[in-house]
C-alpha cells in the first residue's frame, strides 16, 4: 500500500466533500472520480478512502444511504449534509487563503 | 450549529452503539462492492478475470487493514474494545481456574475487611448524631489540673453547683445537664414483673437543647424541673413498646418508680440516643434532676454528678466557651479550695464525646485492614507475575506478530481489574456477614446501631478494587520485560537458570509482604498479651464459682436504716441456709463492679492536716460474712461482729494499701479515723486489697458495716463448691417471696463480670490476630509459590549440579537459603517498622510495653518457622531431583 503524501492525507477530507457536493456517490464511484479529476496526481489507495468516509459520516458532514446503482447492485451512497456543505465552504475558503499565501512565498525570487 | 450537529450525529451514534453487528455487515458489503465494481469495470475493458481480481486487490490495499482502520473511526470503539478485553480476560482466567479462584478469594478477604471497617468508621465515627444541627452541640466537663490520684481522669463529671454558676455566667450557649447513671425499680403492675431500669436525670431544657421532638406527648419544660413540681417521666421508644405494648394512650398515665407515682408525659422517638463518656445508651427513662436529686446535690461544688451538654450560639466557638467557663470555675475554686472541687473546664464536641473510647481501636483496626489489603495486593501481584512468567513466550510471540505494547498491557490490567471486581463483590458479601456478626456481639459499643452498608460502602469497595487492580496490575506489568522479545524467545530453549529477574521482583514483593505481616503479628501479639494479662489480673479474690447479684430497696417502702438492715439480714440468712451455698455475704460494691463511692478520711491520732486535705479512700459497706464469702484474706485484727450495726456501726476494716498509706510505720488496729463530718471510726482489722475495676490499679479501700451506714442497696456475693449459676434462680425466688415488687439485677458470676469489662480488649485482640494470621498465611503461601517456581525454573541447573557431584543436602541448603533470604529481609523490615509504630497502640495495652521483647521474639520465631515450613517442600523436592530426568526436561 503506497503512502499518500502528507498534504494529500490532510486534504483528502476536503476533496471527498467537494466531490460529494456535486452529486451523491458510492465508494467505488467516488474513488474513480477522485482519480479522474486529480489526473492521477493524487495517488490514493482505494482502501484508504473508507476510513475517511466513515470518519466524515461520524462527524455529521456526510450521510449515507443504501440505494440500487445504475446496474442494479445495492450500494452505499454518500451525500453531503447541510452541515457538511457549510464546513466545505469554510474549509475551501481556508484552503484558498493558505495556498495563495504559500504560492506567494514560493514565487519570491532570490536576490 | 451545535444543535444541528447533534441532529445528524446522534442517530448514527446510537446505531453504532446498538447495531454493531449490522454495521459490521454493512461495512463488509461496502468493501466487497468496491472490489466487485472494480473487477467488473476492468473485465468490461477486456481484462481476464484473475488478472482483474489481482489488480483490484493491489490498488485497494489490505482489505482486513482497511476494515480495521474504518472501524476505528466509529464512535464507541473504545467501549467495544473494552468489552473485548473483558471477554478475553474472562476467557484466560477461566482457563486457569485455580489461579482465578485463589486470587479472587484473596482479594475478597482484603476488600471485605476494609469495606467492613469503613462501614464501622462511617457509622460510628462520622455519622452525625441524631439531633438538630449536631455540629453546634458540645459536651462540657470539669478538669483537675493536678490529678488527685489514679482513680480520677480528665473529663470529669460536673457538680450541680458549678453548673448553675456556668449557666449564669454565659450567654454563648444554651446549657443543659444530664446524669446518666441512675436506676429505678419499675413496680409490678397489670401482671407485669417488677424490673430495674437504667435511667437519667436531666435538666428541663435537655431535650430542647438537643432539638429532639417527642414521638408522643411532650418533652420536659423548665417547670417540670423543680423540687416541688409534679413527678414526670419520659419513656424510651423501646421501653414503651416492650413494657407497654406501644400503648398509644400512655401519655398522662401513672407508672410507679421506686414505689413513687410518676406521670408519663411523652415517649421519645426510636432514633433518639444519648451516649457520652459516662454512658447513657442503656437509659430507658428520663426524669428531671431538680425533682429527683437532693437539694444539696444540686448545689454542691464538689459532688460531680452530671455531664453538661451545650448548644453553641451562632458565631460562638467551643474554645471561647471553655475560656469563659474556666474563668468562672477558677473563681469557684478560689472560694472553695477543697480538693474535691475542680479548677478548670474541658469540653469537646458531642460526637467526639460519644466515640472517644472507640477512636483508637477503630483506627488501629483500619491500619490492620489496610495492611491486609496491601499484603493482598502484593500477593495477587505476585501471582500475576508468576502467571506472566509462564506466559512470557506467548506474550513474546504476540508482540513479534505485531501486538501493540499498550494493547498487551491493557489486557493485563483488565485481567487484574476483573479479579479485583469479582473480589470486591465477594468482599462486600464478606463485609456484610462480618458486620452482622459485629453488631450481634458488640451491643455494648456506643452507636453500634448506626453501622450499616449502603451505596457509599459499595462505592468504597469499588474504589478499593480499582486501586488494587492498579497496584497489582502495574507491578506485574513492570515485572515483565516487554522490550526483550527476542531474549525471552531465546531464553526458553537453552537457559538453565533463567527467569531470574522475575523471581527477584517476586522476592522483593514477598519481602514487603512479610514485612507487613510482621507488623500485623507484632500488633496482634501485643494486644493478645495485654488481653491475657488482663484476664489473669488478680482482682483480689478467687473468681471461680462466685455469683453476684444486686438488690436495691426503694426508699418509699423501706424508709429507715432499720428497715434496710432487717431486710438484708433476713435475706442473707436465708441464702446462707440454701443447699449448695458454701458462704455468702453482702457488700455495697463487689470487686470489679466499679468505683462505688469515696470519702476523705484523716487519722485522729496523727497531727491535724491542713484544711481540705486527707486520704481519699474508696468506701464499701460489708456484712460480717463478706470477707469469708469473697475470700479476702484477713491480715490482722478481726472482721465485723454481728452486733456492730446501726448506732454501733462506727468500726472500719482497712485494705492493705489503705493501711500502708495512712499508717506507714505503725499498727493501725485500735487507731481512729475521722471523716469531714466529724464522725469517728475505730480501725478493727486489715484485709487484702481488691480492685474496683479490672483494668484499673488498686486503690486504698475502707469497709464499714453495711447495716447502718446508709446502704439501701447491696450486692449479694455467693460462693459455692458446685457450678454456681444454678443458684441464681432459687435466690431470685427468695427475693420475690420476701417482696414481690423487688427486682434483682446484674446476676452474673465474677468471672462473667470481668469478661464483660474486658470484652473490648478481647474483641480487638481477636480481630487483629485474625488479620495477622491471614497476612501470615498469604505471605507463607506466597513464599512457597515463589520457591516452587524457582525450583521448577532451575530444574536443569540443579540437575547439572547434582550430576557434577553436588551433595543433596548442599542443594537443599542452597534452595532453603534462597527462599529464606527474602523472609529474613522482610522480618527485619517488619520488626523495625513495628518498633517505631507500636507506640500508637500503647493506650490499648494493659500491663504490656509497646516494645515487649517476648512478643517481638515470638513473632520472629513464628515467622521464621512458617517460612522454613513454606520453603522446605520445594527445597526437599529439589534435593531429590533425579539428575538424568532433570537434564532431559525442557
Amino acid at each position: 500500500m503506497s503512502k499518500p503524501s502528507d498534504l494529500v492525507q490532510g486534504t483528502l477530507d476536503l476533496l471527498v466533500l467537494k466531490i460529494l457536493a456535486l452529486e451523491p456517490l458510492h465508494g467505488w464511484a467516488l474513488s474513480q472520480r477522485l482519480k479522474q479529476v486529480s489526473g492521477n496526481v493524487l495517488q490514493v489507495s482505494d482502501g484508504s478512502l473508507y476510513p475517511a468516509l466513515h470518519k466524515l459520516e461520524q462527524q455529521g458532514w456526510i450521510r449515507s444511504e443504501w440505494k440500487p446503482t445504475e446496474n442494479n447492485r445495492r450500494a452505499k451512497f454518500y451525500s453531503l449534509t447541510r452541515l457538511g456543505r457549510r464546513y466545505l465552504e469554510r474549509e475551501a475558503a481556508n484552503w484558498e487563503r493558505i495556498s495563495a499565501a504559500i504560492s506567494g512565498v514560493l514565487r519570491l525570487t532570490e536576490v | 450549529m451545535r444543535f444541528e450537529h447533534w441532529v445528524y450525529t446522534i442517530p448514527l451514534r446510537l446505531r453504532s452503539l446498538f447495531k454493531r453487528s449490522r454495521l459490521n455487515a454493512d461495512l463488509d458489503e461496502e468493501l466487497h462492492n468496491h472490489l466487485a465494481c472494480q473487477i467488473a469495470d476492468d473485465i468490461s475493458r477486456g481484462m481476464g478475470m484473475e488478472e482483474a481480481r489481482l489488480k483490484a486487490l493491489r490498488s485497494f490495499g489490505n482489505p482486513l487493514l482497511v476494515r480495521e482502520k474504518t472501524r476505528a473511526t466509529w464512535s464507541w470503539n473504545y467501549v467495544e474494545q473494552c468489552v473485548r478485553d473483558v471477554r478475553i480476560g474472562i476467557r484466560t482466567l477461566s482457563r486457569s481456574p485455580g489461579f482465578a479462584i485463589m486470587a479472587i478469594l484473596i482479594m475478597g478477604i482484603g476488600i471485605g475487611a476494609n469495606a467492613a471497617i469503613f462501614s464501622v468508621i462511617r457509622g460510628v465515627l462520622l455519622e452525625p448524631l441524631p439531633y438538630r444541627e449536631p455540629g453546634q452541640l458540645v459536651s462540657l466537663f470539669e478538669h483537675q489540673t493536678r490529678p488527685v490520684d489514679a482513680g480520677y481522669s480528665n473529663y470529669l463529671p460536673v457538680a450541680g453547683g458549678n453548673f448553675s454558676e456556668w449557666k449564669k455566667a454565659t450567654t454563648a450557649a444554651q446549657m443543659a445537664i444530664i446524669s446518666t447513671w441512675h436506676q429505678y425499680n419499675v413496680s409490678a403492675e397489670g401482671g407485669k414483673l417488677p424490673e430495674k431500669v437504667d435511667a437519667a436525670w436531666c435538666s428541663g431544657n435537655f431535650f430542647s437543647v438537643l432539638g429532639v421532638a417527642p414521638a408522643l406527648g411532650r418533652v420536659f419544660i423548665d417547670a417540670d424541673d423543680r423540687t416541688g413540681a409534679a413527678a414526670t417521666v419520659l419513656l424510651s421508644d423501646g421501653f414503651w413498646r416492650r413494657r407497654y405494648n406501644s400503648d398509644p394512650g400512655i401519655v398522662g398515665k401513672t407508672i410507679w418508680l421506686d414505689a413513687r407515682p410518676f406521670t408519663v408525659i411523652g415517649v421519645l422517638p426510636s432514633s433518639f440516643l444519648y451516649e457520652g463518656k459516662y454512658g447513657g445508651g442503656t437509659d430507658q427513662l428520663w426524669t428531671t434532676a431538680n425533682h429527683e436529686a437532693p437539694a444539696d446535690f444540686m448545689t454542691s461544688f464538689g459532688d460531680r454528678g452530671f455531664v453538661s451538654v451545650a448548644r453553641l450560639m451562632p458565631g460562638e466557638t467551643l474554645s471561647q466557651l471553655i475560656d469563659q467557663l474556666s474563668a468562672v470555675q477558677h473563681q469557684i475554686k478560689v472560694e472553695h479550695p477543697e480538693p474535691s472541687v475542680s479548677d478548670g473546664v474541658q469540653g469537646r464536641t458531642m460526637l467526639e464525646d460519644a466515640v472517644q473510647g472507640y477512636k483508637t481501636p477503630i483506627y488501629i483496626l483500619l491500619a490492620a485492614t489496610g495492611c491486609v489489603l496491601l499484603i493482598v495486593c502484593l500477593n495477587v501481584a505476585g501471582l500475576m507475575v508468576a502467571r506472566a512468567a509462564t506466559r512470557s513466550k506467548e506474550y513474546a510471540i504476540r508482540a513479534a506478530l505485531g501486538g501493540g505494547l499498550f494493547r498487551l498491557l491493557r489486557e493485563r490490567l483488565t485481567e487484574s481489574l476483573l479479579i479485583c471486581v469479582a473480589g470486591a463483590g465477594m468482599g462486600l458479601f464478606l463485609a456484610w456477614a462480618a458486620l452482622q456478626w459485629l453488631v450481634s456481639v458488640r451491643q455494648d459499643m456506643n452507636r453500634v446501631g448506626s453501622i450499616h452498608m449502603d451505596g457509599t460502602v459499595v462505592l468504597f469497595a469499588a474504589f478499593a478494587a480499582g486501586l488494587c487492580a492498579l497496584i497489582s496490575g502495574t507491578i506485574s506489568v513492570f515485572g515483565s520485560k516487554q522490550r526483550q522479545i527476542l531474549a525471552s524467545l531465546k531464553e526458553s530453549s537453552r537457559a538453565h537458570s533463567g527467569g531470574r529477574t522475575r523471581a527477584s521482583l517476586r522476592k522483593t514483593l514477598l519481602a514487603v509482604q512479610i514485612g507487613f505481616s510482621v507488623v500485623l503479628l507484632v500488633g496482634a501479639g501485643l494486644l493478645v498479651r495485654s488481653y491475657q494479662r488482663l484476664r489473669s489480673t488478680d482482682i483480689g479474690i478467687p473468681v471461680d464459682n462466685v455469683l453476684t447479684m444486686r438488690i436495691s430497696l426503694p426508699g418509699a417502702r423501706y424508709k429507715t436504716p432499720e428497715d434496710w438492715a432487717a431486710f438484708f439480714e433476713r435475706l442473707i440468712a436465708r441464702v446462707r441456709a440454701m443447699p449448695g451455698v458454701e458462704t455468702a455475704g453482702l457488700v455495697s460494691t463487689a470487686p470489679g463492679e466499679g468505683w462505688g463511692g469515696n470519702r476523705m478520711m484523716s487519722v485522729v491520732e496523727h497531727p491535724p492536716l491542713p484544711k481540705g486535705e486527707g486520704f481519699d479512700i474508696l468506701l464499701r459497706g460489708a456484712d460480717p460474712g463478706y470477707f469469708a464469702a469473697a475470700k479476702i484474706p484477713l491480715l490482722s485484727g478481726r472482721s465485723f461482729a454481728m452486733a456492730e450495726r446501726l448506732q454501733r456501726a462506727h468500726v472500719v476494716v482497712l485494705s492493705r494499701s489503705a493501711a500502708k498509706a495512712m499508717f506507714p510505720e505503725e499498727d493501725p488496729i485500735g487507731k481512729h479515723l475521722a471523716d469531714k463530718q466529724g464522725r469517728v471510726y475505730e480501725v478493727i482489722g486489715v484485709v487484702g486489697d481488691t480492685r474496683w475495676y479490672v483494668t484499673e490499679p488498686v486503690h486504698p479501700m475502707l469497709y464499714m458495716p453495711i447495716y447502718g451506714n446508709d446502704y439501701s442497696s447491696a450486692t449479694i456475693v455467693v460462693r459455692s463448691s458446685q457450678p454456681v449459676e444454678a443458684l441464681a434462680m432459687p435466690i431470685e425466688k427468695f427475693v420475690s417471696e420476701m417482696d414481690s415488687d423487688l427486682p434483682v439485677s446484674d446476676v452474673m458470676t465474677i468471672r462473667q463480670a470481668t469478661a464483660k469489662s474486658t470484652v473490648d480488649n478481647q474483641f480487638d485482640s481477636f480481630v487483629v490476630l485474625a488479620f495477622a494470621f491471614i497476612g501470615l498465611i498469604l505471605a507463607s503461601t506466597g513464599l512457597y509459590g515463589v520457591l516452587a517456581y524457582l525450583v521448577a525454573q532451575r530444574t536443569g541447573e540443579i540437575g547439572i549440579r547434582i550430576a557434577l557431584g553436588a551433595k543433596r543436602d548442599q542443594v537443599l541448603g542452597m534452595i532453603l537459603a534462597d527462599g529464606l533470604r527474602p523472609a529474613l529481609i522482610g522480618l527485619l523490615i517488619g520488626l523495625a517498622v513495628s518498633a517505631s509504630t507500636t507506640r500508637f497502640v500503647k493506650r490499648m495495652l494493659y500491663g504490656t510495653q509497646p516494645l515487649d521483647p517476648e512478643v517481638f521474639a515470638g513473632v520472629a520465631v513464628l515467622l521464621i518457622a512458617s517460612a522454613v515450613l513454606a520453603c522446605l517442600l520445594p527445597a526437599w523436592r529439589a534435593s531429590r531431583l533425579d539428575p538424568m530426568q532433570a537434564l532431559r526436561t525442557e
